[in-house]
């Protein structure tokens, strides 16, 4: 053997370090990206509102994943409890994901639709108040707070740039989109509806006089998991195998 | 043969960390100026004050004079700069440890509605930046740079830049930290810190690389010493896996936050790749070659096997790589990834209980000294942490044990077997041996590391037996069945069933900072007492003359 010589050139053995831990990541990641079915193609799947991407901002600013996976596995009793396992493509536009890696607190991949805003009200304010034995802790500032969305155009540009397929028109109306999908009074209602199909536009968090940070937050929430409808896809399908 | 760095006229550190430290503030009051972004604001002025601070001292230190460090065979100012922060460091992150440990046990007592700052979701990675990259990231400064000097007997290499590696990785931290608490994170685990601090860190990551490299190429040692290889293998590693994992698009220039390069799965495993070998090249790879340097020097034995060390280096570089993919077992990852990952997380067991044996029998003929010496037996107690650790990590990622402990405290209880039985005693070895060798003193109580190791061991079983039991318990209880084939439990019954083992866990945390504290105090003793070493810190043969 000759290790003698890589203990004796500093350079020889850098080198050396870098091939050896390159191969790995190389042999398992980068077929991700070009590997099909990496990513099953299914239906429903669309970018999210503005409202919906200033929410999941919070989500992530607030550290959220710490507790809360997004991520059902394939077992049974996940499966009963939180509902269909996740899918690759549920995650596609998600920068970056949140599966997490805990659960002090239950799996939110498809929370929504769940509970009613009302509740979810109630809960962030005071999660005690709404289930006695959580230990979650209270987000009751996110509904005084009014939401910040000077850039939520260029929250949408810098998606388009890592790969979200947002149109120009929806860059463009990012901000009355926002502000019509929390005012379900707005004049861009229809607009809005025609860019977004299915997204649900409504007072989330109870105050018409604010967008609040709450606002955000429920949206994001209320469409955790609700994109693909699983009444169509078929799991045994030959492209979903994989 | 060398070149002498100090002695030629033109100096390349002399400019290259001014200009650092200039450009640094100029980008913070640059932000600081034109950012509508208030936390971008606030991040600016801490940065721009941590700059500040840094070119003060540099200018206090170099304009006019050559600081009496220069004139010494090695640099040994920034090794004792670095012990003080990494105890530092230490104690704030394992009090944040413990404060959210009781968050979770009392809830109603350890929230406070309005003060954002202080939830659990942003003082959880202030926890874990603060212990594994602030406290571990600062043993890593004193360490390398001590081992690297003595082992190749040669001084630091490019002079004053290892200063900016010390100040700018702790303002480093100083924004990560404070970045958290503001709201600022990626939530990336292991990598929150969002895009402007991770550019900083890799500024800083290249001069580290550079003065390690400065070192080995003056040296006077023909042959590269074990341990030195695993700090190469750290330090180059890290670098790769910071930048890949944290490739992003920022919202603007003038904003904190930013959209990851990747998304969904891709991201997934691109995260958990460095998540899993952060665990392996920042927690793993540079603590066992702590442990090739100090667990030989203090038993005052040769490392047990050359060849064994040779194996288990290249085995351990290569097969750690590619267990990241346990982390995401039964997800919407391809099952090919992850049956790859689950093989060579079993696989990598192996090398793993060759860097354990090694540093074992590195023992053979001084193990009565377990007996009169505390700060050895720590040491030899963390490498069989260690060696317990590195078993049930492959048997987690075995699936069907995955099925279960995934999601659960059990993991938690895990990566603390990790942490405090392994990261943190072998540190807290390494440090009660540098004290006294750097500042050159007797260690003031030798009954104070005693109660140490008692207090922080009984702390250490506490925290992962309470933890084992309690993922356990969730993870049966998740999965629980009745007898009419509905299941068992709603989630917040299993919430109620953890709230005793959390109790139990905060108190196993509450009694390793104690520990801790006692170790701070011991040490400042040390330092402030008048009286001289008696044991002297293993001769160091001058590499430089003096000039």
């Amino acid at each position: 053997m000759k290790h003698a010589w890589l203990e004796k050139n500093s350079i020889v053995l850098l080198i050396a370090i870098i091939l050896v831990v390159a191969v790995g990541g190389a042999v398992e990641i980068a077929p991700l990206f070009w590997v099909n079915g990496t990513v099953e193609k299914v239906s429903g799947m669309r970018p999210y509102t503005p409202l919906e991407l200033a929410g999941r901002n919070i989500y992530v600013r607030e550290g959220c994943y710490v507790c809360h996976s997004q991520q059902i596995r394939t077992l049974r009793d996940e499966v009963e409890r939180y509902g269909h396992y996740s899918l690759a493509a549920e995650s596609m536009y998600d920068h970056p994901f949140q599966w997490g890696s805990e659960r002090t607190g239950p799996d939110l991949a498809r929370v929504g639709g769940k509970y009613s805003d009302e509740w979810h009200r109630a809960h962030l304010a005071d999660p005690r108040a709404a289930v006695p034995e959580s230990i979650m802790p209270p987000y009751r500032f996110l509904f005084s707070k009014p939401l910040d969305y000077r850039q939520v155009r260029n929250m949408l540009l810098a998606n388009r740039t890592v790969g979200v397929p947002y149109s120009d028109e929806q860059v463009a109306q990012a901000k009355a989109d926002l502000e019509a999908q929390a005012d379900p009074n707005a004049d861009g209602l229809e607009d809005f509806q025609k860019r977004y199909p299915k997204a649900a536009a409504r007072d989330f968090d109870g105050n018409p006089a604010l967008i609040s940070e709450g606002d955000a937050l429920i949206a994001y929430m209320q469409m955790l998991g609700t994109l693909v409808d699983f009444k169509s896809y078929q799991a045994s399908a030959p492209e979903h195998r994989r | 043969m060398q070149a002498q760095v100090s002695e030629s006229p033109w100096r390349f550190d002399h400019y290259f960390v001014p200009l650092v430290i200039v450009l640094g503030l100029l980008a913070a009051l640059f932000e600081a100026a034109w950012s509508h972004d208030p936390r971008m604001v606030a991040q600016a002025w801490i940065f721009g004050a941590c700059m500040a601070i840094t070119g003060a001292w540099y200018l206090w230190m170099y304009v006019g004079r050559t600081p009496k460090d220069e004139s010494q065979p090695y640099a040994d100012d920034v090794v004792r700069a670095g012990v003080i922060a990494s105890m530092f460091w230490g104690i704030a992150g394992m009090l944040v440890g413990v404060i959210i440990a009781l968050q979770l046990s009392f809830p109603h007592l350890f929230y406070l509605p309005d003060q954002a700052w202080t939830n659990f979701g942003r003082l959880r990675p202030l926890h874990t930046s603060a212990v594994i990259f602030a406290f571990g990231g600062n043993v890593l400064i004193p360490t390398p740079f001590y081992v690297g000097q003595r082992s190749r007997r040669a001084r630091l290499g490019r002079g004053s830049l290892s200063w900016l590696v010390f100040w700018g990785y702790n303002a480093f931290i100083v924004l990560a930290g404070t970045g958290y608490l503001l709201g600022i994170s990626q939530s990336r685990e292991y990598a929150e810190p969002e895009w402007y601090a991770d550019i900083w860190l890799t500024i800083v990551w290249v001069c580290y690389l550079l003065v390690f490299m400065g070192t080995l190429w003056k040296r006077r040692e023909p042959h590269i010493y074990v341990a030195n290889w695993f700090y190469l293998a750290f330090i180059i590693t890290i670098a790769i896996l910071h930048i890949v994992n944290n490739l992003a698009v920022p919202v603007s220039l003038l904003e904190t936050q930013s959209y990851s390069l990747f998304s969904g799965v891709q991201d997934a495993l691109t995260q958990w790749w460095y998540g899993h070998n952060a665990v392996a090249f920042y927690l793993t790879v540079p603590f066992l070659a702590i442990m090739y340097y100090f667990i030989p020097k203090r038993a005052e034995r040769p490392v047990y096997s050359y060849r064994l060390s040779i194996l288990h280096f290249w085995s351990l570089t290569f097969i750690y790589i590619w267990a990241g993919p346990h982390h995401l077992l039964y997800t919407a990852l391809p099952d090919w990834a992850q049956t790859l990952g689950m093989t060579f997380s079993i696989i990598l067991w192996m090398p793993s209980w060759g860097g354990m044996i090694n540093g074992m029998m590195t023992l053979s003929g001084a193990w009565d000294k377990l007996r009169t010496d505390p700060v050895l037996r720590m040491m030899v107690v963390s490498v069989a942490f260690y060696g317990m650790a590195t078993f049930e990590g492959p048997v987690m990622s075995i699936k069907a044990v995955n099925a279960l402990s995934h999601y659960t405290n059990w993991t938690v209880g895990h990566v603390h077997s990790g942490a405090l039985g392994w990261v943190a005693y072998i540190s807290f070895g390494a440090i009660y041996c540098l004290v006294p060798w750097l500042w050159k003193k007797k260690l003031y109580s030798n009954a104070m590391v005693e109660w140490h190791f008692w207090l922080s061991a009984l702390g250490i079983v506490l925290y992962i037996t309470s933890m084992w039991v309690a993922g356990i318990m969730q993870g049966l209880m998740w999965r629980a069945y009745n007898d009419f084939g509905f299941l068992e439990y709603a989630f917040v019954e299993v919430v109620e069933a953890m709230h005793p083992y959390y109790i139990i866990r905060a108190l196993g945390g509450l009694l390793f900072l104690a520990g801790t504290l006692l170790m701070a105090f011991n040490l400042w003793k040390t330092i402030r007492s008048g009286s001289p070493a008696a044991a002297p810190a293993p001769a160091p043969v001058p590499a430089v003359e003096a000039a």
